[in-house]
């Protein structure tokens, strides 16, 4: 007999309800949130304040302190907050067990992946030669 | 859309630290028409996710749940998101040229 076919009134309600978890994972999606409303402003704001957009001067930006800083927590909260907003989606859509595990698991490895190849870019920018 | 945006992000820094050459390649696909339409899908798509996300954020405090005025945010944030993305890019266009 699966859950809710019980005959008795507890029965039809175990296994229903609160999972006793999720709630760090919702508070994190809005901490991130905030802390990209504030680090997506000083992107944008910052393309607008450099004098040119091309290659010398985006290399002379990121290669301060001033640039290197917030774009390492840019990169660190934005992949973070884009894994966690699509755990939701995977949990909402793919209900299987087994399923589930292996996409959020091949999910979190591209997350991280991805934030290491962008932290590495920036690395090379930060203590490399400006150009 | 995330994941296009983070991988662009992380696409224009590789190429921004890999020198001249690589950013020529970034430089020519971004001002191309089809990367321009990709890059302002996904700034309009970046300022209607963080309008809604603020909007969200005031409906979490328990605040502008009155039928009226929830509507006037939702609608506010698709007006606004399209102002924003226009601005950013009739200013961007400005480079592109």
């Amino acid at each position: 007999m699966s859950i809710g076919e019980s005959s008795t009134p507890l029965g039809k309600v175990r296994g229903l309800g609160s999972a006793r978890e999720g709630g760090e994972h919702w508070l994190t999606e809005r901490v991130t949130s905030l802390a990209l409303l504030l680090l997506g402003t000083w992107f944008i704001a910052s393309l607008l304040l450099l004098p040119k957009l091309d290659q010398p001067t985006l290399v002379e930006w990121l290669h301060a302190p001033s640039g290197v800083i917030p774009m390492a927590l840019l990169i660190i909260v934005g992949f973070k907050h884009a894994l966690d907003g699509m755990k939701v989606f995977i949990d909402d859509y793919v209900h299987e067990p087994g399923s589930n595990f292996v996409i959020n698991t091949l999910l979190l490895f591209a997350a991280v992946a991805g934030a290491a190849i962008a932290l590495y870019a920036l690395a090379a920018l930060a203590f490399g030669v400006a150009a | 859309m995330s994941i296009a945006g983070l991988a662009i992000l992380s696409w224009w820094l590789m190429a921004l630290a890999r020198g001249a050459d690589a950013y020529a390649t970034f430089e020519k696909a971004s001002h191309h028409p089809v990367g321009l339409i990709v890059l302002i899908g996904l700034t309009w798509s970046f300022f209607q996710h963080l309008l809604s996300g603020i909007r969200h954020l005031t409906m979490d405090t328990g605040a502008a749940f009155d039928l009226g005025v929830n509507k006037t945010f939702a609608v506010l944030t698709i007006l606004g998101s399209v102002v924003l993305t226009a601005l950013l890019w009739v200013w961007f266009l400005g480079y592109v040229k």
